[in-house]
């Protein structure tokens, strides 16, 4: 399968993207709405004019059309051909490249089993839910055996529940077929579920690219933070194992309990939305239960964030609008925070305590791969 | 309760037949009553069946209906044809489209019949008249029809078709047609409605066969009854077009539209 690269591509709202996809991997391509990511879908596929070139394993592909870049496309709606039943709309790219009947019949009965759905054979698409759709759109797409498969938000129309279970059925596919894929979704926890690498659009340009534990926590600049959320990134110094899978790690100037299956921990880091933040002391034992002074009180479209200092370290807190109009929160006020332990995300990458993977604070496409020789002294 | 119940959901194909039959009877009724006001005797529907099976008979109305159905199977196919196949080019080339609407546009709120004196010129009194009138009149409502079917289909369509290995040609045969046929056959259905409505009028004015000027020379007779004959054989008759339009609709897009 090729390898993607893309080179100073603009077209409407994108600018001088430069971005390589390696052959087999799962790049998930992330933004708000709006930010340009289906317009470079549409490049790479050529279904749009655009400046700038594509490659696929270096053969320039800008004056080839979309009909011979050997691509499957996912569209966000699917498209199924709603004239055709399942069967026709998977065959559908097999007839037009005039393959013997007999040859289309069985591509297309693999498919259906591959995809579990050969009970739907004979059904048009109005009758079909759209956890079914969604198989058979897959389907068509894999049918003419494309080398490139392209999502745009495939799934963004199913219920949490389907979804998550397709999502991982299409990274069991993607997996087991090594198509080199580009999957575009504006929702981080999808991104970070499926990809090998997650590469964050915004307003048009491109923010960081690097695998999903590192964009959280190594944002490239603020505009990446912002998109994740803001999150509290906290360098660990140390870390003991109190039990079976809890790990106390000292990180800055407070020492946190985390779950995590491991020895060594390089960072931890938390949302604002998942740190309680109260008035008074709260009961029960003290397990990642701070006391700190108010610094600073933001406001922002959905909640107001509060920077807290524990023992000089900064944690940001986020407070809904409906509960600060019943706080009295002030700057220089002691407040009490909690911090979820199961929201608490862990950072470990092998490397000796005070030391970063090299690849982290860069755009590359480098992935940890948990040898030492990828670390260098903070 | 629930027999009576069951009885009425049996009874529910036929039921748009009552008020036709009810109708029928009040009128039976009324003519004979003499309650129709004018000068002229208002026929009874008994009358109109008797004169029906006499001019069916005589084959006066097999001569004229033969004539008006051929002028408008020809015309409505001519016509059908020419506006699909002109709609489907300014449909999918936007060149096309951009050269022709306003021509287009210009000859569409034209009423089919405001082309008569003209043609009456041009094609002379024949046969070719009527055609030629129900062809205009059929050509423009389908061309309109077929452009906006084919305009109103998802560009994703496209996208996909292209991306699956699809030329052009093939996107339009295979995807983009069938998916603007059920607003073409809206046109279609529209169109057969149309022809019987334009053909009366044109033989009315100019022709001397078909059901038109059957209507025509029935009324210069003061013959009440034969006029109404016709009415009913247009009305049966638009109605037979509309449903073979409407089944042959349903044969090719009931399973997925």
């Amino acid at each position: 399968m090729p390898d993607i690269e893309l080179k100073n591509i603009s077209r409407f709202i994108c600018s001088e993207i430069n971005l390589k996809v390696n052959d087999g991997e799962l790049m998930v391509i992330l933004g708000p709405s709006g930010s340009g990511k289906t317009t470079l879908l549409n490049v790479i596929a050529g279904l749009t004019e655009y400046s700038g070139s594509v490659a696929f394993d270096g053969k320039n592909m800008d004056g080839v059309d979309s009909s011979q870049r050997k691509i499957g496309y996912l569209f966000q709606q699917l498209v199924l051909f709603p004239h055709m039943d399942v069967r026709k709309n998977i065959a559908y790219s097999l007839e037009l490249r005039h393959i013997p009947p007999d040859q289309i019949e069985s591509r297309v009965d693999e498919l259906l089993r591959l995809t579990k759905i050969k009970h739907l054979s004979s059904r048009y698409p109005k009758h079909l839910s759209g956890g079914e759709k969604q198989r058979v759109a897959l389907a068509r797409a894999l049918a003419p055996s494309p080398e490139v498969l392209l999502l745009d938000e495939p799934l963004s129309s199913l219920d949490l529940q389907t979804a998550k279970y397709l999502r991982m059925e299409l990274r069991q596919f993607q997996k087991t077929l090594g198509i080199t894929t580009i999957y575009v979704t504006h929702d981080l926890s999808e991104a970070e579920e499926i990809a090998d690498r997650i590469a964050i659009v915004h307003n048009g340009s491109l923010q960081q690219v690097a695998t999903p534990d590192e964009v959280f926590f190594f944002p490239g600049n603020s505009t990446v933070s912002d998109f994740l959320g803001t999150p509290n990134i906290l360098d660990c110094q140390s870390c003991r194992e109190l039990e079976q899978g809890v790990i106390e790690a000292d990180c800055g100037s407070i020492s946190v309990i985390v779950a995590h299956e491991g020895n060594s921990i390089n960072r931890i880091a938390f949302l604002p939305r998942d740190i309680f933040l109260s008035e008074n002391r709260p009961p029960g034992p003290g397990v990642n239960r701070f006391e700190g002074h108010i610094t600073d009180i933001r406001y922002t479209d959905d909640a107001v964030r509060v920077d807290v200092d524990v023992n000089g370290q900064k944690l940001v807190s986020e407070v809904p609008y409906h509960l600060f109009e019943d706080m009295e929160l002030v700057p220089g006020k002691k407040v009490y925070l909690i911090l979820k332990l199961r929201r608490i995300r862990v950072y470990d990458c092998n490397c000796p305590t005070n030391q970063y993977p090299t690849h982290a604070r860069s755009s590359g496409p480098t992935k940890c791969n948990h040898t030492f020789d990828t670390c260098v002294e903070n | 309760m629930a027999k009576i119940k069951s009885v009425l959901t049996k009874l529910k194909p036929g039921w748009g037949l009552v008020p036709i039959i009810a109708f029928l009877l009040i009128w039976e009724v009324v003519a004979r009553l003499n309650w129709v006001p004018g000068q002229f005797h208002f026929p009874a529907f008994s009358e109109v069946v008797r004169e029906f099976v006499n001019l069916s008979s005589t084959g006066v109305l097999g001569d004229n209906f033969a004539a008006s159905l051929l002028r408008v199977m020809v015309g409505l196919i001519a016509g059908s044809m020419a506006g699909m196949v002109l709609g489907v080019i300014m449909g999918w080339n936007e060149i096309a489209h951009k050269a022709l609407n306003p021509l287009i546009s210009l000859f569409l709120p034209i009423p089919p019949l405001g082309w008569l004196p003209l043609l009456m010129l041009w094609v002379g009194i024949n046969n070719w008249l009527p055609i030629t009138i129900i062809f205009i009149s059929s050509f423009f409502p389908i061309l309109y029809n077929t452009v906006a079917g084919i305009k109103s289909i998802d560009k994703d369509y496209v996208k996909v078709s292209r991306t699956l290995g699809a030329s052009d040609f093939k996107i339009l045969t295979t995807v983009v047609m069938p998916l603007a046929l059920p607003i073409i056959f809206t046109g279609l259905r529209l169109n057969a409605g149309q022809a019987w409505r334009v053909v009366i009028a044109a033989e009315m004015v100019a022709i001397p066969t078909g059901i038109g000027a059957l209507m025509l020379r029935a009324e210069s007779l003061i013959r009440i009854d034969i006029i109404i004959v016709c009415l009913i054989v247009l009305a049966v008759m638009t109605y037979i077009f509309d449903k073979i339009f409407g089944y042959f609709e349903r044969r090719v897009t009931a399973r997925w539209y």
